[in-house]
């Protein structure tokens, strides 16, 4: 008995193998025993797809792949398999989830789950085929939740949670994981892959709202009277919000049964007595933390905190870590051009800016940034404050090496002191 | 393929005072893919007349289950369905019922997909000849010369032959039908739901609306149009062509009605020249031709 009882609360593991982020998400998939994958080839995505194909073929994975002729199509087949009643998945990149972009809605608003990879990446044009997050902070408004892996754990980690969280009747609503594309996707890295059991025990059979099929005569998506359609744009939002909290619950349970505890919306590094903060998505957070330690043998007490979630978005968690802070600075890999970083915007509206803020733009388009970018970056906002006292910087471009402030363009004027206006002016005219 | 019309179900699956127009050829058409398929029957419908022909939630105006999609990924989202519908176990019949845009337009790439990959469901194209939906604008199968409200002047360009470029995909089974024959379009849905594969079922659908003629004209207008050879009923199974009656005799063109009889009828062809009128024409011959050469090459004429 005693052994039994002991044997239920051991931490079970599974098997470390070195593996790219991609596969990490194709074993995920596996274990999660999704029956339907459709996909369409977009680098840096593809090998998730190869590797589902694979070990479809190999016997190792009882799905069907359905090998269609576009984004658009790959979505809508996965969607229509995931009507039909069974577990399905998706993955895309940059151009093919711009393709995919109204399946996104109609997915959603249908309340049916599905999960999808997003391996990030710049969307042209000109062609380029690295990391940025213009792509995945697209889909920000569409109903879908999102999370962001920072290495190639927790792609996996995140895929299989995806599928629990969307399938939970609080929720169902459809879920993005994403990871840096060639970052993390083309990337080795030791990954845990846990035991089939493990992750029988985790996720339970597949529910859903309802199906369509012959024998109930369900009709859905038809046309609907505008005010029912706002209740159920209300209800989205609740859902969304409620997801919350099975976040919460699903990470804390996959953590008891893995030794990785998933049961927060962010993840804070040192920043609790942290003067200064990093706040950002994706894996250059781990640079950051790296970063965070450096400065503090400088004597600079910063902290990291990476946005697990960005839908639904970790609201109470930034308040509590960022309000009091003496800057937080947040590291955006794409703009809204002409205003400031997508990140940058949702941080800065939930702090109500009484911090002072940075927004860091860099890393777009694949160009490097490691962590001595992130320390000299760091340096440079600190300078900033300790000269100016308190700033409001939307949009400081950081590119190989130099600072580029933007002009001024659309600031909350009222909250910025006059006094950053025409630092930033001065910058600008120097620059120009 | 033969069926007993006393054996088709009694069961009503299209309720009256649903909100299509008066005279709708999509009506009377799902009809008969009811009476064909029954319970089996598990329809795609993308962006299109039918979306509101269900009418407005929560009353609904068909009793067969209906899963609605954005125009372009009826046949996408088809194959899922009828793929997820399998893995379960289940024998439903997947039907994609979409219009002439949602297939021939916007609609294609996704078609030609399911269709190269030779996914399980039947895919019905209920062709009126425009973008009936959002109030009658030109799409790739309006005939040459038809007035829409994007070509006032007619249409300059020519309907696109789709059931034969489906056809040339090389899918078991490419039928035409009108709603004015439903003995024929029933044989073909039966025939088409036995067989396993792609099929796909071109219907031609007068438009009271779109077409300016009488709401209590559309099976004559559909009728002429056959009997006229501007439609012509054939199917295409596993690459042998073959005519269907009363498309049959018809091969013999003094059998034909004058194409004026059909012509006439219709508002959106009022403005046609004799130009407009011997190019239509010269259309339709050219689609015989072809029909009339298949056959021959096949030994069958």
């Amino acid at each position: 008995m005693a052994l039994e009882a002991e044997e239920k609360t051991r931490v079970r593991r599974g098997t470390i193998v070195p593996m790219r982020g991609n596969e990490a998400v194709a074993y995920a998939v596996k274990l999660s025993r999704a029956r339907v994958v459709a996909a369409y080839p977009i680098t840096p995505q593809t090998i998730i797809v190869e590797k589902i194909d694979e070990l479809i073929s190999k016997g190792e994975m009882d799905a069907e792949m359905i090998h269609v002729e576009s984004e658009h199509s790959a979505l809508a087949a996965t969607y229509g398999a995931a009507v039909g009643g069974v577990r399905a998945f998706t993955a895309t990149s940059s151009h093919g989830l711009m393709y995919m972009y109204e399946v996104l809605w109609w997915v959603a608003g249908s309340r049916v789950p599905v999960v999808m990879a997003v391996v990030t990446r710049a969307i042209g044009a000109p062609w380029n085929i690295h990391v940025e997050h213009s792509d995945i902070l697209s889909t920000r408004d569409t109903g879908w939740l999102v999370a962001m892996a920072e290495n190639n754990q927790e792609a996996l980690d995140l895929t299989v949670m995806m599928f629990r969280v969307t399938e939970d009747p609080r929720v169902y609503l459809p879920g993005i994981v994403g990871l840096d594309g060639f970052i993390l996707s083309h990337t080795v890295e030791p990954v845990e892959v846990p035991d089939q059991e493990l992750v029988d025990e985790f996720l339970p059979p597949r529910r859903q709202p309802y199906t369509i099929e012959s024998g109930a005569p369900i009709a859905m998506g038809n046309i609907i009277p505008d005010e029912a359609f706002e209740e159920h744009r209300m209800d989205m939002h609740e859902s969304m919000r409620e997801a919350r909290r099975v976040i919460e619950e699903a990470g804390r349970e996959y953590g008891k049964l893995t030794g990785r505890d998933y049961s927060g919306l962010v993840e804070c590094y040192k920043c609790s007595d942290a003067d200064y903060l990093f706040v950002g998505i994706g894996s250059w957070m781990g640079d950051a933390k790296i970063a965070v330690d450096a400065l503090r043998e400088k004597g600079l007490r910063f902290g990291a905190l990476r946005l697990r979630w960005i839908r639904p978005f970790p609201w109470d968690e930034l308040r509590e870590y960022g309000l009091e802070k003496k800057a937080v600075i947040v590291l955006d890999r794409s703009i809204s051009f002409g205003y400031a970083g997508p990140v940058f915007l949702e941080v800065s509206s939930a702090l109500e800016a009484k911090p002072s803020m940075v927004g860091v733009l860099a890393g777009v388009g694949g160009v490097d940034v490691n962590y001595e970018d992130i320390v000299k970056i760091a340096e440079h906002v600190v300078s900033l404050v300790e000269e100016k006292g308190r700033v409001y910087v939307p949009a400081l471009w950081y590119h190989l090496g130099e600072f580029y402030p933007m002009k001024p363009g659309p600031l909350p004027t009222r909250k910025t002191p006059r006094h950053v206006n025409k630092l930033l002016e001065e910058l600008w005219s120097k620059k120009s | 393929m033969a069926f007993n019309i006393k054996a088709l179900p009694k069961k009503n699956y299209i309720m009256p005072g649903n909100a299509a127009c008066p005279g709708c050829p999509e009506n009377i058409g799902l009809k008969f893919v009811s009476m064909a398929l029954g319970e089996k029957a598990t329809l795609v419908v993308p962006a299109g007349c039918t979306s509101v022909i269900q009418g407005l939630w929560p009353r609904q105006g068909t009793s067969m289950p209906v899963l609605n999609i954005v125009f372009a990924a009826a046949a996408s989202a088809a194959s899922g369905l009828s793929r997820a519908l399998r893995i379960r176990g289940k024998d439903d019949i997947v039907v994609v019922w979409a219009g002439d845009g949602g297939t021939a337009d916007i609609g294609l790439q996704a078609l030609s997909g399911a269709a190269e990959r030779g996914e399980d469901f039947i895919y019905i194209c209920v062709d009126n000849e425009a973008y009936m939906n959002t109030g009658i604008q030109r799409s790739s199968l309006t005939p040459h010369g038809a007035w829409t409200t994007t070509t006032h002047r007619g249409n300059p360009g020519r309907k696109k032959p789709l059931p034969q470029i489906v056809a040339a995909h090389r899918v078991p089974y490419v039928a035409t039908a009108s709603i004015g024959y439903p003995w024929d379009f029933i044989s073909k849905l039966k025939k088409a739901a036995s067989i396993k594969g792609f099929k796909y079922i071109h219907l031609h659908a007068p438009c009271p609306v779109g077409w300016r003629f009488d709401p209590g004209l559309t099976v004559k207008i559909a009728q002429l149009a056959v009997e006229t050879g501007a439609w012509i009923l054939y199917e295409h199974e596993n690459g042998k062509l073959k005519l269907n009656p009363p498309s049959n005799k018809l091969v013999d063109p003094s059998k034909r009605k004058p194409l004026e009889e059909y012509i006439k009828l219709q508002g959106r062809f009022r403005h046609l020249t004799d130009r407009d009128l011997e190019e239509l024409k010269k259309e339709i011959e050219e689609n015989w031709r072809e029909i009339t050469a298949i056959l021959r090459a096949q030994g069958d004429l």
